[in-house]
């Protein structure tokens, strides 16, 4: 079994942080440029990692299997980010994010590391102004702000609905900064395919150079991973395309502890689905929320008529019905399946019956059309692209779509996973959002890592290396994991069967949404794992990659990545089975409240599950990590 | 599912630019696709011949793409002679096929350059991009160091045009657009960001110098003031831009000439 010591100081919870930034070790200004770090990944967690890490004096190496670090998926948040500034003199505070955050996470999140992120989510904002990120202002200059789901206060920064791509940019140009000036060696299109461990510790990682084909080695003192989440596990998701779990899923497999997987959140605001050959689901912001009004007609026999043509009194305005005080901007696990639930009676909308209205005109009546076009106009030009309809004129159609996973590797207090050298940021680990992330706390957290975090606590492990005892790529280690890249290589291009790549994806995302999706029972579960075992065994007798390995070969690229996912799914549907009750983005129709809200079990279930890989196919170890309150007291969530 | 669109499915032949690699000869294949419904997007329609052709046994097609909605300027390429096809304002991935008629054929190319080499098919290496930001597309503020955000009033007319100018997402297409291959409105908007914000003045002179010189040295040709480059850019980004660049330039390389410069030493004992 894995040893899990969350690391958690001592001490009262406000001052953890504070007091663990004086208690842990450092490394002098002249010893730093002696270790090298990897970072992997370069989205906001990778890149402002990989930057101060620089700034400091760490020779940094940054990989990404992009073409430049500015195209990772952190690039398309729409809606915001989140600080406790209190600039709206709303009476938000350190601790009102800090208990937003283990409510809206539904009590299943590290309190320390939640208590931290608040705590430094107001310097995130001042580091961002002072890269000339371009936030919406007020007419007197100052930072504007909005609300979002799960608050009750304003404290949501944007800049416009495109905040994650000024916030994405400002990281890129410290990193582009840090890379001319020579601190940060950078490797695009640069896939991480395995990583290295040398006497228990993460020493390096095996490297595919996309564009040649050449399987390459690097060393470090210290391997940082900020890959993101495995929402396209689900194959149909709002993440990019190229979003995958391989750098993470690699590290599993090599030891790391993979942490709460079945935590997916699905995201209420999405464009339905619109055929087969669909690859990618588009979000609709949940500032959108602020001003849009979500219903359904209140009878089904309604549901095919056009919307304008009901009156209000044939109208459901399910969420300000079902929760009166947050109304249209409860969080997004309930949001969801609230509107599953309608669309269930057969009150659901459009071609499909699978979509719920979110309807602006009483907003365009209230505040005028140019005013909701200023706020949300680029978000109602998507959707017209989409679906050539405009949502001026008529109220949007919208449907939940996976978003953004919760779960991930493990980490300590530290961003240390339990493999010693081997740090996890942004979405990537596990520790912050529990078992639901609230909106515009994404862009927050992976900031708070790669910005705060990260710089004080890998000095904690750095210390205690001796500086130029990082190995030789020569070494045993090094050779036998190339060895594993290659040989798995080998074997997808070797295989010469009948079936794309594409086509397992399709039907695993199929499987994951149908039993690992909104609502999970034990029954469903337990018949997709046995579906999901076939589904990799027949991977392997007939999927077909053509092209070589020497050369750019995205079909070979997608075989490793979705193996990776089959795998996963496996893991995520273990975790869903054995999870047996209800919390958060996990939904089990076994553990609900009369009134179909989920029904945690505290007792049995309090804790972080941490599996521990055995071998493809066998079953593996679930390690528990307590969770422990001293602050906040447990409770049944309430937003009614 | 897209209700109003009651278009039924067409059929195209597609024209697509193969080539294997940076030093190998490319040419126009032709493929037939049939029975695409005009609710796909043009990325989709690719992934459908992709997997066609795979299971035919010939090389799928390579084409960039990511984000699939517009963001992060990963996929570029040029439909029908114009930089991310038919339709204003938008990246490839938005175009969709209902943009097309039954029976037509379409011709797909990558973003033309030479500072963007080949790679493969559809794919190009904008690297260049990347050096042009090195050269000072930043402001420098180590993490840290930053002061209270609202310690520094920004006007909402200069937030507004900063926003207008960073919203590029590097893609590349004005660069494609341009039959001079220039990357000014790309330059011109990163530096029109950073120049007009109140934190990005300190180091203004020498970015614009910095990035203007990197452009010239990589390959990028001169602006023709025909501005095919806002026309063919996703976000409309203005090329008001590149005048502000222009003029940026010039008042920089004039106070350089008259700056009294420190002789430096850096103190201390």
């Amino acid at each position: 079994m894995a040893t899990l010591d969350s690391k958690v100081p001592s001490g009262p919870l406000a001052d953890k942080w504070r007091k663990h930034k004086v208690d842990i070790k450092l490394v002098n200004p002249a010893n730093k440029r002696k270790y090298e770090v990897i970072v992997v990944g370069a989205g906001l967690a990778g890149s402002s990692a990989a930057s101060s890490l620089a700034d400091m004096g760490y020779k940094v190496k940054s990989f990404v299997f992009h073409d430049s670090p500015r195209r990772a998926h952190s690039i398309a948040a729409q809606g915001g980010i989140n600080a406790a500034k209190n600039y709206q003199n709303d009476g938000d505070s350190v601790h009102r994010l800090f208990y937003d955050t283990i409510k809206g996470g539904d009590y299943r999140s590290r309190e320390a590391n939640v208590h931290r992120l608040a705590e430094v989510s107001v310097n995130i904002i001042d580091q961002c102004v002072a890269q000339g990120v371009p936030f919406a202002r007020e007419y007197g200059g100052l930072l504007a702000n909005r609300s979002f789901g799960g608050a009750q206060v304003s404290r949501t920064f944007y800049a416009r609905g495109q905040t994650g791509q000024q916030l994405l940019l400002g990281a890129y140009s410290a990193l582009m900064r840090t890379v001319g000036a020579g601190t940060v060696e950078l490797h695009t299109q640069s896939e991480m395919l395995d990583l290295v461990i040398v006497d228990g510790q993460a020493k390096g990682i095996i490297v595919r150079n996309l564009i040649s084909g050449a399987i390459e080695r690097y060393s470090a003192d210290a391997v940082v991973l900020a890959t993101g989440g495995y929402g396209n596990v689900f194959n149909l998701s709002t993440y990019a395309r190229g979003s995958n779990v391989t750098a993470s899923w690699r590290a599993y497999k090599r030891g790391a502890c993979f942490a709460n997987p079945c935590y997916t959140q699905i995201h209420p605001t999405c464009i339905p689905v619109s055929g087969d050959y669909q690859s990618k689901l588009t979000l609709m912001s949940e500032s959108l929320r602020n001003d849009g009004r979500i219903w359904v007609p209140k009878n089904a026999s309604d549901s095919g008529k056009d919307p304008n043509s009901l009156s209000e009194g044939d109208r459901d305005y399910f969420l300000e019905r079902m929760y009166p005080s947050f109304g249209n901007l409860c969080p997004r696990d309930i949001a969801s399946r609230a509107a599953k639930r309608v669309c269930d009676e057969g009150r659901g909308v459009g071609p499909t019956g699978l979509g719920v209205y979110l309807d602006f005109s009483e907003a365009i009546r209230r505040l005028g059309e140019n005013v909701v076009r200023e706020r949300y106009g680029n978000l109602f030009d998507i959707y017209h692209e989409i679906t050539a309809e405009s949502a001026y004129q008529k109220p949007m159609r919208i449907f939940p779509a996976v978003h953004y996973t919760m779960g991930g590797l493990w980490v300590d207090y530290n961003l240390m996973s339990n493999i010693p050298g081997l740090f996890v940021l942004g979405e990537a680990n596990f520790s912050d959002h529990g078992a639901n992330r609230l909106g515009a706390s994404a862009l927050m957290q992976g900031l708070a890592d790669g910005y705060f975090v990260i710089p004080y606590t890998i000095g904690d492990y750095l210390a205690g290396q001796k500086s130029g005892s990082r190995p030789s790529v020569d070494g045993a280690e090094f050779k036998a994991a190339e060895q594993n890249i290659v040989t798995m290589t080998k074997r997808f291009l070797e295989n010469r069967g009948k079936a794309t790549v594409s086509h397992f994806h399709k039907r695993l995302g199929k499987l994951m949404w149908e039993y690992c999706g909104m609502a999970r029972t034990k029954s469903g579960l337990a018949a997709a794992l046995q579906k999901i075992a076939a589904l990799r065994e027949e991977f392997w007798a007939t999927v077909l990659v053509p092209g070589s390995a020497e050369t750019l070969n995205q079909s070979l690229e997608q075989a490793g990545r979705v193996i990776d996912f089959i795998e996963l799914g496996e893991l995520m549907c273990r975790d869903a089975l054995t999870r047996e009750e209800s919390c958060g983005g996990h939904f089990r129709e076994e553990h609900q409240y009369p009134d179909g809200e989920c029904k945690r079990d505290d007792e049995k279930f309090g804790h972080v599950a941490a599996w521990e890989f055995q071998g493809v196919g066998q079953t593996p170890l679930r390690n528990a990590e307590p969770l422990n309150y001293e602050s906040v007291k447990m409770s049944v969530r309430n937003y009614k | 599912m897209v209700a109003e669109n009651t278009a039924k499915n067409l059929s195209i032949t597609l024209r697509v630019w193969r080539q294997d690699g940076p030093q190998a000869v490319g040419k126009f294949v032709d493929y037939q696709s049939k029975d695409l419904s005009p609710n796909m997007s043009f990325l989709e329609m690719l992934d459908v011949v992709n997997d066609d052709l795979t299971l035919k046994g010939e090389p799928p097609i390579a084409f960039a793409h990511d984000c699939r909605e517009g963001i992060c300027g990963t996929c570029s390429c040029t439909i029908n002679g114009q930089p991310h096809g038919p339709g204003k304002g938008v990246a490839t991935c938005q175009v969709y096929m209902r943009t097309f008629r039954d029976g037509d054929v379409i011709t797909v190319e990558p973003f033309r350059a030479a500072a963007f080499p080949i790679v493969k098919d559809l794919i190009t290496d904008r690297s260049a991009f990347d050096k042009i930001q090195q050269a000072g597309g930043f402001i420098t503020a180590r993490a840290g160091s930053a002061p209270e955000a609202n310690a520094l009033p920004v006007p909402k007319p200069d937030a507004d045009l900063a926003m207008d100018a960073a919203t590029c997402i590097g893609c590349g297409a004005c660069v494609a657009a341009c039959k001079n291959a220039s990357a000014m409105l790309f330059v011109g908007a990163k530096v029109s960001h950073l120049g007009i914000l109140p934190q990005g003045q300190a180091e203004r002179d020498k970015r614009v110098v910095a990035m203007v010189d990197t452009m010239d040295a990589l390959g990028f040709g001169n602006c023709t003031n025909q501005y095919e480059c806002s026309a063919a850019c996703p976000k409309l980004i203005s090329h008001d831009f590149i005048s502000r660049m222009n003029r940026d330039y010039l008042a920089a390389t004039v106070r350089a000439a008259f700056k009294a410069v420190s002789l430096g030493g850096s103190g201390g004992s």
